[in-house]
């Protein structure tokens, strides 16, 4: 009778909760407000609990949720990057709950690319919902400063040699520069897509391609090249300090998501095209290598009704157009809404619905964490020894390890 | 029991709570610890998370895979890393600390102000030196700036995004250095006992020292740990680090020397004027000497901090810079962010290892003094 009565009471007081988890404060805080408004509007009884872990990139809030799941209190629904990150952590650990049905009764099937589908899907099931999409293999660069040097964008790492070669002559010491570890692993996976092609990137995360292949190997020793064109400092430098050497014209080039993008406007005031421009980074045009923040629905939530119609909130595309022109991404979805989007989204989201689509590994699209954690040693040990050999070999340790293309 | 009076069943009753809670959260938990490093918890990242993992004994595996493993280079490197970053941190923190202890002990102006402002440092947690410091050492600002208050250019020294090393070494080489060390070590130690006439402790040292310089000669060079050398040296961009670490821990040798240096009496440096020695010799003679119980004290308590050394190099590195790295950060990052438990678990009893290699000493040592007093 007891037990009965509380089961009944403790259904009653759930059926008006949501805890939602995620990293998203400060610029990013907006955004997900203007979500949950919008949840609230279709649900007006749920009480939304916003249970915000601050800290770049989640690395505070993984930690946090770490804990709580192993503690068996996991929030209604996380946040974590698309893909790998999620399934190598979460799902091969038997604690996710597979959202197909969820896909197939919202339609969702075809409102997303095929590709992004396949990226969030293993093992026969889809493990979670994209809300936005960045685009990570972007080049970019100083319209102004390129004219004075008189060099072009290269479309190629060959082409880019060159470059680099043609302005390290002109008295440009670092033609390209790179920050912090994750922004060196960033530029490594542009110089692997734009060397070995989409197609060959895909192959090397199904384990199709070993990375102690020969065209991988001279993808790394290019990598080595391109290292030499970079600045001496880059450990010292945020991606933010990077950028700022863009503007300041002390290096041509910087590879780097498009929140750059956001950077550039709205905490450089510069505009788009004129104070800065964009192209694909070299050998990647018609690509687009892609990382999304996405929620999932881990095994054991308290409020599964409530946290699945969060779900259809995040992949409808009211929704997505509701949070991306604030967050600065653009939707997943094909059908958004462009004109509520600035310059430089629209050319993403044009690209986005022509382009072949693969996964970033350095924002755990493709690789799990574990991969991306170690490989940031690998990185540093090639920049300081060029060994393309061991490092590609190391690589493949860690792929085997990791089980990449299990 | 005779010894089990009224009295002291209170005390066992009074220290019972902490004994349990010491006996749970620290020796338990060091237990469990040794015991998570020798299985493959986290190995296969299906298990890491899973409900009810599924955990096999592996026994020395994962110290294995750490000194010899090819994977584990950076970890390999840290432990060099380590080696010198406690030498030079403690020999900054004594220089400095010794020479403002002597400078203030000869009663300068104000001197209760520079006191505090010397030992300020000390108040403030590693984070925040680390973000000052990172401030200052950052590439385009800070120190690398004040070369252009005089008119030259901008110093372009990268204090903590240096990617060179000196003092390379191929770590293959490492057992043949440890033996030729230690036997060096023993060979002076069976010296000294043969000239202060200790027979069987001289004998014992110099065949140990003779086995050792025998294997060294003979064995070592066949050992291989690794397929390929692995050079491992001091990386420069450390340099930083230590500047930092000194500057938060000087003032505090400088009040521990300082308070040697009050305790000596003033008729023991008027002896020696009158002796006739000069300032040089006094202070080479008598003073210093009567301070070397202070020296080590303060060797160890730092030793073990600048073992353990996290936070300091999180707030001025970051995680992910490999030159800069040292094992608790490795094993926080092998824990918990490649959810490698069993190996992270095996760092961190390298950690306690090498620590305890600083502290047991010292202990015994301090105990039998005590026990001596009794």
């Amino acid at each position: 009778m007891l037990a009965l009565a509380l089961a009944t009471v403790s259904s009653a007081s759930a059926a008006g909760k949501l805890e939602i988890f995620s990293w998203w404060s400060g610029d990013e805080g907006p955004a997900l407000d203007a979500l949950v408004k919008l949840y609230k509007q279709k649900y007006p009884s749920v009480t939304v609990d916003n249970a915000t872990v601050s800290g770049g990139a989640g690395t505070n809030a993984k930690a946090v949720l770490k804990t709580r799941m192993l503690g068996g209190t996991p929030p209604d629904s996380f946040q974590a990057h698309a893909g790998q990150e999620l399934i190598g952590t979460w799902v091969v650990a038997n604690r996710m709950e597979d959202l197909s049905s969820l896909f197939k009764s919202e339609g969702w099937a075809k409102a997303f690319p095929a590709d992004v589908i396949s990226l969030v899907s293993s093992k026969g099931g889809i493990w979670s919902v994209p809300v936005n999409v960045h685009r990570s293999n972007v080049m970019w660069y100083n319209p102004a400063k390129l004219k004075a040097w008189g060099v072009t964008a290269p479309k190629t790492w060959t082409e880019f040699l060159t470059t680099c070669n043609t302005l390290k002559a002109k008295g440009v010491a670092a033609p390209l520069v790179v920050g912090e570890n994750w922004t060196q692993q960033h530029l490594w996976e542009n110089v692997m897509v734009g060397s070995l092609g989409a197609a060959g990137w895909q192959n090397l995360w199904s384990g199709k391609t070993k990375f102690t292949d020969p065209k991988v190997v001279a993808a790394f020793t290019t990598f080595g090249k391109v290292m030499d064109c970079a600045n001496k400092d880059a450990s010292g430098l945020s991606w933010q300090q990077a950028s700022d050497r863009i503007v300041d014209g002390t290096s041509a080039f910087n590879i780097m998501g498009d929140w750059a993008a956001g950077y550039f406007t709205t905490t450089k005031k510069l505009a788009p095209n004129t104070g800065f421009g964009w192209t694909t980074a070299p050998g990647t045009s018609g690509t687009f290598v892609m990382l999304a923040d996405a929620f999932g629905l881990p095994k054991g939530a308290k409020d599964r009704a409530e946290a699945l119609n969060w779900l259809k909130v995040l992949g409808s595309k009211q929704g997505q157009d509701t949070f991306n022109p604030l967050k600065g991404s653009i939707a997943a979805r094909l059908d958004s809404d462009l004109s509520k989007y600035n310059t430089y989204s629209k050319s993403a989201a044009a690209d986005w619905k022509k382009n072949k689509i693969v996964g970033s590994m350095a924002h755990g699209a493709v690789a799990p964490e574990s991969f991306t954690s170690a490989f940031g040693a690998v990185i540093d040990q090639f920049v300081a020894s060029k060994n393309a050999q061991g490092a590609a070999a190391a690589a493949q340790q860690l792929a085997d390890k990791a089980g990449i293309g299990k | 029991m005779k010894g089990l009076t009224k009295d002291r069943l209170w005390a066992l009753a009074v220290l019972l709570p902490s004994l349990i809670l010491v006996g749970v959260f620290v020796y338990g938990f060091i237990g469990r610890t040794v015991y998570v490093s020798m299985t493959d918890w986290g190995n296969d990242p299906a298990q890491a998370l899973a409900t009810n993992p599924i955990i096999r004994w592996t026994g020395l595996d994962n110290y294995r895979e750490l000194f010899t493993g090819f994977l584990q280079g950076r970890f390999r490197q840290e432990l060099v890393s380590t080696v010198f970053f406690t030498l030079f941190f403690i020999l900054g923190c004594l220089g400095l600390g010794l020479g403002l202890a002597l400078v203030l002990d000869r009663n300068p102006k104000g001197e209760g102000l520079w006191r505090t402002i010397f030992l300020f440092p000390m108040s403030l947690s590693f984070i925040v030196t680390g973000t000052i410091w990172r401030w200052m050492l950052q590439p385009q600002g800070g120190v690398n700036q004040v070369p252009t208050l005089f008119g030259a250019q901008p110093s372009t020294f990268g204090w903590l995004s240096s990617t060179d090393a000196i003092w390379k070494f191929d770590w293959n080489k490492l057992p043949l250095i440890t033996a030729a060390v230690v036997g060096v070590v023993l060979a002076v130690i069976a010296f000294r006992a043969f000239s202060s006439a200790q027979r069987t402790r001289g004998l014992v040292a110099a065949a140990c020292a003779a086995l050792l310089f025998i294997w060294a000669l003979f064995v070592g060079p066949n050992v291989k740990m690794l397929a390929a050398p692995e050079l491992h040296g001091f990386n420069l961009a450390l340099i930083g680090i230590v500047i930092a670490a000194v500057w938060q821990m000087s003032g505090y040798t400088m009040a521990l020397y300082l308070a040697g240096l009050r305790g000596i009496p003033e008729e023991l440096r008027e002896a020696a004027r009158v002796d006739g020695a000069t300032e040089w010799q006094m202070y080479g003679r008598v003073i210093f000497p009567l301070l070397a119980p202070i020296s080590l004290s303060a060797m160890i308590i730092l030793g073990h901090i600048s073992l353990k050394i996290f936070d300091l190099v999180y707030a001025m590195a970051g995680p992910d810079n490999t030159f800069t790295s040292v094992p608790a950060l490795n094993m926080y990052l092998t824990s918990f962010r490649q959810n490698q438990f069993a190996l992270g678990a095996a760092i961190g009893t390298i950690l306690l290892i090498l620590v305890a290699f600083v502290i047991v000493p010292y202990l015994s040592s301090s105990f039998r003094a005590e026990e001596g007093h009794a």
